[in-house]
């Protein structure tokens, strides 16, 4: 109301004035954002339908996109990356937001010791705890004399070059990365809902299931959706882990589509074009993958 | 809630804390053992701390990497601040027409995944002499949607009667950016800036593509380079790792409590 009082108050002047000064506050952001994101992205959609090295590129229409279909280590790599998106992100979620109910709870002692602990793998570098987890899972690292010692194994487990066991550890080790990450979205969530809501549940007898479906997850509905579509993302996008971790190995079976998209274009003879299409499938995965969540998330309404 | 509900919560918890914890400190203690201590399973921290260190500096040139890190980082976290919370006050305090499609174009952003620009990036900027360069290094993130919209969020809760009143008392528009917002939205600013300063600091990838000579080498490229050989020197190579981890884990410790309120405050809306 205020505002509009005072619109009409000064007139055209100072809209024309607020609408300038807008502008020059948004412009560094958004043309940095077009220069940075969207216009490598239409030259990389150019780049896609081209072939050849540096200068000399020409047009190949469709090539590089009917080539992929029959390229083994692509659908290798797709098939990779969409194991740790089925497996790991729900897993993580599902228990991010238990960590996260428990620690919603008043009566809690420790609160603040939990959250930070459970937090802390986050503060850590990604290329740190790539290293660290190969150590831990190395066929000297510490997980096998642990297992050894008590006697569950009785000789080294190759955890990282044995196809499942390698794949399991990558999971493994996103889990330990970012279940704490989630979980402060959650709990920031949780804070928004007013506890006395819990308080009159708990009087009426609910069980903890009850509660957390019928009030918890309803209302943490929007920031469980955005976790959701970041974690999707993050994991499409994954490159450090399989670099670091397992090196893309055994025999390419964890490589993820990045890490591909990275060799092809970095490693040896660059190929440029065919990297920027199958940079673009990753984009399409993308944008389908949040709209399909988007949708999702909506009818529940 | 029933006391045997309460214990299993706190069991739970409890073994959530050490599963994150473990690792960490494993690292830790690690960087202080001898390499066949690290294997043989010591737990303890050790004395061999020194040793790792002089092991470490004769293979990697770590002051260097270090410094190129911080320098990096801290630019980049200076430099995305400024920009990201101008653009996030704009959007949200000015009657700007046409700005809700602007930021649902800058919102799609978000969607663009790095791998779909980073080679045109990399075409870019070797064309206009920016591999190895700090410019190189921060550019393609300075302005990151995600960043922006967290600011817009707290400009929301920012009163319109303070412009009012610093307009009155004759502040031009950015000083009462400078002057009102900013003090304003500590935390908000906190949280931006641990998230702005981690994510500069663990960036790989980029780094790995524009930074091809060894001079512009930043820390996790460093500890990543350290695998040479079939025997691994586990103590030297933690005491790397953890180096290239303590400058984000001080960080989140020192902003911590603001790191939550101002994902709260994003989250919130």
């Amino acid at each position: 109301m205020a505002e509009k009082a005072k619109q009409l108050k000064n007139g055209y002047s100072l809209e024309k004035k607020e609408n300038r000064t807008g502008w020059v506050f948004l412009a560094p952001a958004v043309l940095l954002i077009a220069v940075m994101s969207f216009y490598p992205m239409i030259r990389a959609l150019l780049l896609s339908f081209q072939t050849g090295v540096g200068k000399s590129m020409s047009w190949t229409g469709l090539t590089n996109y009917i080539r992929m279909f029959k390229d083994k280590l692509f659908i290798q790599a797709l098939g990779n990356t969409f194991l740790y998106l089925i497996i790991q992100v729900p897993i993580m979620l599902v228990l991010a937001l238990i960590l996260a109910t428990m620690l919603n709870n008043k009566d809690l002692k420790c609160k603040g010791l939990f959250r930070t602990l459970i937090f802390l793998p986050c503060a850590t570098s990604l290329v740190s705890y790539a290293i660290i987890f190969r150590s831990l899972f190395a066929n000297d690292g510490f997980v096998n004399h642990l297992l050894m010692s008590i006697g569950l194994i009785s000789q080294p487990v190759a955890w990282l070059t044995t196809t499942s066991t390698a794949r399991f550890v990558i999971i493994f080790a996103l889990i330990w990365r970012w279940t704490g990450y989630n979980m402060v979205f959650y709990l920031a969530g949780l804070q928004n809902i007013d506890y006395s809501v819990y308080e009159a549940a708990a009087i009426d007898g609910a069980s903890p299931w009850t509660t957390f479906w019928k009030i918890t997850a309803p209302l943490l509905k929007p920031t469980i959706l955005l976790t959701a579509i970041m974690s999707t993302n993050g994991t499409l996008q994954l490159f450090d882990e399989s670099v670091n971790l397992t090196a893309g190995g055994p025999a390419n079976t964890t490589l993820t589509m990045s890490h591909y998209i990275y060799n092809l274009s970095f490693q040896g003879a660059p190929n440029f074009g065919y990297a920027s299409a199958l940079a673009f499938v990753i984009l399409i995965l993308v944008a389908i993958l949040a709209f399909v969540q988007m949708k999702v998330g909506d009818t529940r309404d | 809630m029933t006391k045997g509900r309460r214990i299993g919560s706190y069991i739970f918890l409890i073994i959530a804390s050490i599963f994150s914890a473990f690792p960490l400190y494993w690292m830790l203690a690690s960087a202080t053992n001898k390499s066949t201590d690290v294997i043989a399973g010591k737990l303890i921290p050790g004395t061999y701390l020194l040793e790792n260190w002089a092991n470490l500096i004769k293979a990697q040139k770590v002051g260097l990497a270090m410094w190129n890190s911080f320098r990096y980082s801290i630019l980049m976290t200076v430099i995305s601040l400024f920009v990201c919370s101008l653009a996030g006050y704009g959007f949200e305090i000015y009657h700007t027409k046409g700005k809700d499609r602007v930021m649902a174009v800058v919102l799609l952003a978000m969607m663009v995944p790095f791998a779909a620009t980073m080679i045109p990036l990399f075409q870019m900027f070797s064309s206009a002499g920016l591999l190895n360069t700090a410019a190189g290094f921060i550019l393609p993130t300075i302005s990151t949607p995600f960043l922006i919209m967290m600011f817009r969020q707290s400009a929301r809760s920012f009163p319109h009667e303070m412009i009012d009143a610093a307009r009155v008392d004759g502040l031009n528009e950015f000083q009462i950016f400078l002057q009102m917002f900013f003090p304003t939205m500590k935390s908000t600013y906190a949280a931006a800036m641990t998230i702005t300063f981690m994510n500069a600091w663990n960036s790989y990838l980029w780094p790995k593509i524009i930074m091809t000579n060894g001079k512009s080498l930043t820390m996790p490229m460093l500890i990543a380079n350290l695998k040479a050989g079939y025997v691994t020197d586990y103590g030297s190579l933690m005491l790397g790792v953890t180096l290239c981890s303590l400058p984000t884990i001080i960080v989140f410790f020192l902003l911590q409590k603001n790191f939550a309120n101002g994902i709260t405050g994003a989250v919130k809306g």
